[in-house]
């Protein structure tokens, strides 16, 4: 047992020692980000050239486990950027104090106007329910058509994901004192609640539910990676409420002057090239050569939603608490 | 009750009793430390009534699922303790499956059957039946009674083959209606092995959490797990977090007290170590186990036959990480199973029952995420997390799954002691001659079970490698939950096959070499 324990240890301390001379910028982000069918790969071969550097990604669950993550690791984390939380974080995230300004990057190609002094963002989405052509002739147009019918959807749990949290903070942006009425409205429509995107999406394509809180680019997925047009995204009228993805240098980052290269990279033609067919969302600068064939079929909302990081942050526990209390019942 | 030989021997102490000790010791550091590492003050303020809502809900279909899965059991476990059938060995086998299926994995199968979609609901639409729905407390309740249910048959099943094939025979003799047979030698047998079996099952089931959430319908489905999950991940209430983790422990205290109060040796003396099960009643009794061991294989059998169907697919299309990672999960799998009976059985071995008890059951009610974060707080100063993944993913792991192997394993240390007992004390045999020629063979059968359900246990977590690990030393669970979380559903599907299989011939391995000792 001890000699099996032994040869272990010593093989990873092998793997660790195996690195050239070049600095290595180290870049904490969400699992599916750095697995083999994510941005990572594409990713740390373009970047790595222009930086002369070894980019190396951690892969920390999802965007809400980053946020812990980089409390748990406070200053002495290895990591000189943090890449993957999203805007309902971005609040609690600049509270920890941990984040350092960006000097100015701008995006570009935003629906709605974003400019943050510690975060860049790099890629965005609409929230939106997401079903099947050949099952539903006419979806319905607004949560209150949705809590009208007698479909059945499947949503995430906002106590433990974020696509669950959008979907709540967005009901309360587009009805404010109104959403308790409306999640208590929806209750006969919702099958179930899962832990994750991951849980909801499997339960909606095996037939348990009609639709499920997705993006309005998750047809595209199926579009063009499966040849599959079943799938899409119902517009409704209060708007879609949306997600961006950040970026941020760390305070403490043991490679300040990479971390800045590489958050300008986050706006460069050959990162936004990366993004929609390995994310599946929007890239933050359009790409030069437009989007890839496919992504123009998805639809696009008129009015696109978003609370500022202050409000998104003061209204999620109480939302949260609506939503509870509207569900238990 | 007979008196108890076992008693009259002198206490042996010897570096086993020391050894036993100071495992109990390291269990009880490894659970603790990390609660410390969160900052726990034991001084906090009482529970919020929502926290209050929660730890009631959680009880409540655990008691549930505990009470169905174990009071089930004893008519499948005698049905299969008394007959002999071709293919008898399969379906023993077989058992362990359910139990070894990824969270996610066995909700998808179970849907498959019993969903809104499922065959269930077909066959009733086909007979114009309006559908049922399995969201809702007795989704929970029946998607825990199908993992646990097999895992307690199989404890049980134990317990029958521990009646000496005489008290059988002896029964037949005096002509004994099985009714009286039953309340002369299995409820005694029962008696013992049943609380414990419950105890596993009841605590398994307090921290529930994708399972009691998807399945339970909504937030009425709460359990302590998820306002742990939501503690630690969106408002780093640390603290908090090691508070409700400390609430998990004292329940499974207080059921672990509960049990051992129920629980009595049944005593039954010892035999020539040959086992022949009750004696299979005729007629009508006859069909019953037949339709009873018949409706246990199809609750079970058409889940798993769902997620091979919707598996083999995409075995075709398999990426290549599958297989590296494979590799990975089975290394940390062996050696976390070792490390697991090796633990479980210096505490099986010692002649106290309460403290080693209590120390190999804690860690069933231990959350994952708790246990993980803690350890990165610990070990992180130190060293970089990702350098350890694998052996603290193998040492958690090995933690996680004593408890199952201690309960496989105690109860004949026990027996084991009381018909032999005597015999190695007038022969005075020293402890590694005791160790070698009486217990481990006779402990062989439940060593197989035990090291084979740790091992294939080990291979389908993922709470604690997912904080540890970076994407080079992803294992199998993990690369399936990527693969899910980047649309790859058919091969998520599967690789989660692939991972299924080898826990299944990893669990089959063990077992087998455990069951054939005669051979």
């Amino acid at each position: 047992m001890r000699s099996f324990l032994l040869a272990l240890g010593l093989s990873f301390a092998a793997h660790a020692a195996v690195a050239d001379d070049n600095p290595v910028l180290t870049v904490l982000t969400y699992d599916s980000f750095v697995s083999d069918y994510g941005p990572g790969p594409a990713v740390k071969k373009a970047f790595e050239p222009l930086c002369s550097c070894t980019l190396r990604f951690i892969g920390a669950g999802d965007g809400a486990a980053l946020l812990a993550r980089i409390q748990l690791e406070g200053a002495r984390s290895e990591a000189s950027v943090v890449l993957g939380l999203d805007t309902s974080l971005t609040g609690a995230a600049a509270a920890t104090g941990l984040f350092a300004p960006h000097g100015t990057i701008a995006a570009k190609d935003l629906p709605v106007p974003y400019a943050d002094p510690l975060f860049v963002p790099y890629d965005w989405g609409w929230f939106a329910f997401v079903y099947d052509r050949t099952k539903i002739a006419t979806p319905p147009t607004s949560f209150e058509d949705l809590a009208t019918s007698d479909l059945k959807v499947v949503i995430e749990d906002p106590r433990s994901s974020t696509p669950g949290l959008g979907l709540v903070l967005w009901v309360k942006d587009a009805y404010g004192d109104r959403a308790g009425q409306i999640w208590a409205d929806l209750a006969d429509n919702i099958v179930t609640v899962t832990p994750g995107w991951t849980e909801a999406y499997n339960l909606f394509l095996a037939g348990e539910a009609d639709m499920v809180l997705s993006y309005t680019t998750s047809p595209a997925y199926h579009l063009i990676a499966e040849k599959d047009d079943t799938k899409a995204a119902a517009p409704f009228t209060e708007g879609h409420y949306m997600q961006v993805e950040v970026a941020a240098k760390l305070k403490a980052a043991p490679q300040p002057a990479l971390a800045d290269r590489f958050l300008s990279f986050l706006g460069s033609d050959a990162f936004a090239s990366i993004i929609p067919e390995t994310n599946w969302m929007y890239p933050a600068t359009m790409p030069a050569a437009g989007l890839p064939k496919g992504f123009d079929q998805m639809i696009r909302p008129a009015t696109s939603l978003l609370l500022p990081a202050d409000q998104a942050q003061a209204l999620r526990g109480p939302a949260i608490e609506e939503w509870r209390a509207a569900l238990s019942r | 009750m007979p008196p108890c030989p076992a008693e009259a021997v002198p206490a042996q102490r010897s570096g086993a009793g020391w050894g036993a000790i100071l495992t109990a010791l390291l269990i009880a550091l490894m659970l603790v430390a990390p609660l410390a590492a969160l900052g726990l003050r034991l001084r906090d303020p009482n529970l919020p009534a929502g926290d209050l809502a929660t730890v009631r809900f959680t009880l409540l279909q655990a008691a549930i699922s505990a009470g169905l899965s174990a009071i089930l059991a004893v008519p499948v476990a005698r049905a299969l303790a008394r007959r002999r059938f071709p293919g008898r060995g399969l379906v023993i086998s077989t058992l362990g499956a359910p139990f070894l299926l990824p969270v996610i994995v066995a909700i998808l199968g179970l849907l498959a059957v019993f969903g809104r979609a499922g065959w269930l609901n077909g066959a009733l639409g086909a007979v114009g039946v309006p559908p049922v729905s399995i969201y809702g407390l007795h989704g929970v309740v029946l998607a825990h009674v199908f993992f646990n249910l097999p895992l307690a048959t199989r404890m049980l099943l134990q317990g029958w083959s521990a009646i000496p094939a005489e008290r059988f025979r002896l029964a037949r003799s005096l002509d004994l209606p099985p009714a009286a047979i039953f309340r002369h030698l299995e409820l005694p047998m029962l008696r013992e092995v049943l609380p414990g079996a419950a105890l596993v099952i009841f605590t398994l089931c307090l921290s529930s959490f994708a399972v009691a959430l998807t399945l339970g319908g909504g937030p009425r489905a709460t359990t302590v797990e998820l306002a742990i999950y939501q503690a630690l991940r969106f408002e780093f209430d640390l603290p908090a977090a090691a508070r409700l983790s400390l609430i998990q422990f004292a329940l499974c205290a207080a059921a672990f007290a509960l049990a051992t109060r129920i629980a009595l040796p049944a005593g039954f003396g010892a035999g020539f170590d040959r086992t022949g099960g009750p004696p299979g009643p005729p007629g009508l009794r006859r069909i019953a186990d037949a339709a009873l061991i018949l409706a246990a294989c199809a609750f079970l059998a058409l889940p798993i036959a769902a997620v091979v169907a919707r598996g083999a697919p995409g075995l075709m299309e398999l990426p290549a990480p599958v297989w590296s990672a494979a590799g990975r999960s089975v290394a940390v799998a062996l050696g976390s199973a070792a490390l697991s009976t090796v633990t479980a059985l210096m505490l099986a071995l010692t002649r106290a029952r309460v403290w080693p008890g209590l120390a190999a059951t804690l860690p069933l009610a231990a959350s994952p995420l708790v246990l993980g974060t803690g350890l990165f707080l610990i070990v992180q100063p130190f060293v970089r997390p990702a350098d350890l993944a694998l052996p603290v993913t193998m040492i958690v792991n090995a933690l996680l799954t004593v408890p199952f192997a201690y309960r496989l394993l105690a109860p004949e240390a026990v027996r084991i002691r009381q018909d032999y007992g005597r015999l190695m004390a007038s022969l005075d045999m020293t402890a590694r001659a005791r160790l070698r020629i009486v217990l481990l063979p006779r402990l062989r059968p439940a060593l197989g079970f035990a090291t084979g359900l740790a091992a294939a246990l080990s291979m389908g977590d993922l709470g604690v490698i997912a904080l540890f690990a970076d994407r080079q030393q992803a294992t199998l669970p993990l690369l399936v939950q990527q693969l899910m979380g980047a649309y790859r559903l058919q091969q998520a599907a599967g690789a989660a096959l692939v991972l299924v299989t080898l826990s299944f011939a990893l669990f089959v391995a063990f077992d087998r070499w455990g069951r054939h000792a005669d051979a």
